[in-house]
């Protein structure tokens, strides 16, 4: 049986630390360090989660913590598992927290490269849509139409221009062990995956969404509930990839308009009804071919 | 092991690493000054189902006799274990 809330380590590994109230990436690495425990060794790039957690003498990981290149995380990742092993340790994990930015952008090299060597990592990416340590600035997972302070909203452009890669199945494409997406709404499962890497040799890749209050322009106490949204209206799905093949893990019984969840965050405000539908219709065509490939999909039933 | 509050704080040259390593969970600060308002518990209605713990950003919220209390010195006041508590055990305060 899985871990949950009950049985789940009562340790805190992450504590203390200065990120914002309500902030989803330090939701998101607090359970994930309690799955894995003492024994891990935490790596992180530059980004909200050294920068809130590493201010000198406030140092708020209890477990072994390093900061890294901006680019090098997954190649630290590497060098740290083949340092443990190479002095006979056993029971560890090498694990990496890296942003949006420092995934999909700037470190998207040295992951591929670790994922290439199939080093015994586990990399998660927790996903706030930007560079949001900086001041909010797009990134690569920036989703159409977000307002950042690189893609304002005037009346030309409406925000960001492009769709958000899809950086679990470029790391799919590789051929990866395993690799899943996950989202703080839905922690059961988010702590099942974590679990299951663990628990597997080879190269490991999670890919949380973790909203910002202060970046997407929420409340402190939305974070949880909009990554519950996200989910639901179909913006975002909760999958695994292992052994060459794709399976969804959670299944909406009916997609919600996004509408919803769009509108109440401040990033989307100034979307026209016309750029909603245009998200809409990405996202049907999204939707159809996880149909398609995705396995264990029960067909909906038509009303 | 959980990162506690410690009591020296280190101001000297000296007592600052000339590597990159130092000791693990070295608090020296708190956070509480940054709430305006305090989750408080209704511990008759509190039914420990611990989802406001597993839901706490920070970890602040720990078990305590089968229930739940809350570490007011870390706690920034957010309001997520509000949102979380089915039972409604969870109502928040004006801080003074």
């Amino acid at each position: 049986m899985s871990l949950n809330a009950r049985t789940l380590n009562e340790e805190e590994f992450f504590y203390g630390h200065k990120a914002c109230a309500g902030c989803g990436g330090s939701l998101a690495v607090r359970i994930a360090l309690k799955v894995l425990g003492e024994r891990s060794i935490a790596v992180l790039p530059a980004g909200c989660m050294s920068a809130v957690g590493f201010n000198f003498p406030q140092l708020c990981f209890g477990n072994n913590a390093i900061i890294s290149t901006f680019a090098g995380t997954a190649s630290m990742l590497t060098g740290i598992e083949a340092g443990l092993r190479a002095r006979g340790e056993t029971n560890y994990h090498a694990v990496g927290f890296a942003g949006d930015g420092g995934t999909a952008d700037i470190g998207i090299q040295a992951l591929s490269g670790a994922i290439d060597r199939n080093d015994d990592i586990l990399y998660i990416c927790y996903d706030n849509e930007a560079y949001m340590n900086t001041g909010i600035q797009k990134s690569s997972l920036t989703p159409f139409g977000a307002r950042t302070t690189t893609t304002p909203a005037g009346k030309n452009i409406r925000g960001n221009l492009r769709p958000k890669k899809n950086m679990f199945e470029i790391v799919a494409a590789h051929g990866i062990p395993y690799a899943a997406t996950a989202s703080i709404g839905y922690l059961n499962d988010f702590i099942a995956k974590v679990e299951k890497a663990s628990k597997i040799r080879g190269t490991k890749y999670i890919h949380i969404i973790a909203p910002c209050p202060t970046g997407w322009g929420i409340a402190t106490d939305e974070t949880v509930e909009v990554a519950r949204q996200v989910v639901d209206c179909g913006l975002w799905y909760l999958a695994e990839y292992e052994n060459g093949n794709f399976t969804l893990t959670h299944q909406p019984k009916q997609l919600a308009d996004p509408a919803d969840y769009l509108k109440r965050q401040a990033r989307f405000r100034h979307l026209t009804e016309e750029d909603i539908e245009l998200i809409r219709q990405s996202r049907d065509l999204k939707w159809e071919q996880i149909r398609k490939n995705y396995k264990n999909i029960q067909e909906e039933k038509q009303p | 092991m959980k990162p506690y509050l410690r009591e020296h704080i280190p101001q000297a040259f000296s007592e600052i690493p000339d590597t990159t390593s130092y000791e693990a969970g070295y608090l020296v600060s708190k956070n509480a000054g940054w709430r305006s308002v305090r989750p408080v518990i209704d511990t008759d209605r509190c039914v420990g189902c611990l989802q406001c713990y597993l839901h706490c950003p920070d970890g602040v919220i720990f078990r305590k006799d089968g229930k739940v209390a809350i570490d007011y010195d870390f706690c920034k006041g957010c309001g997520i274990c509000l949102k979380e508590c089915r039972p409604g055990a969870i109502r928040m305060e004006a801080e003074k």
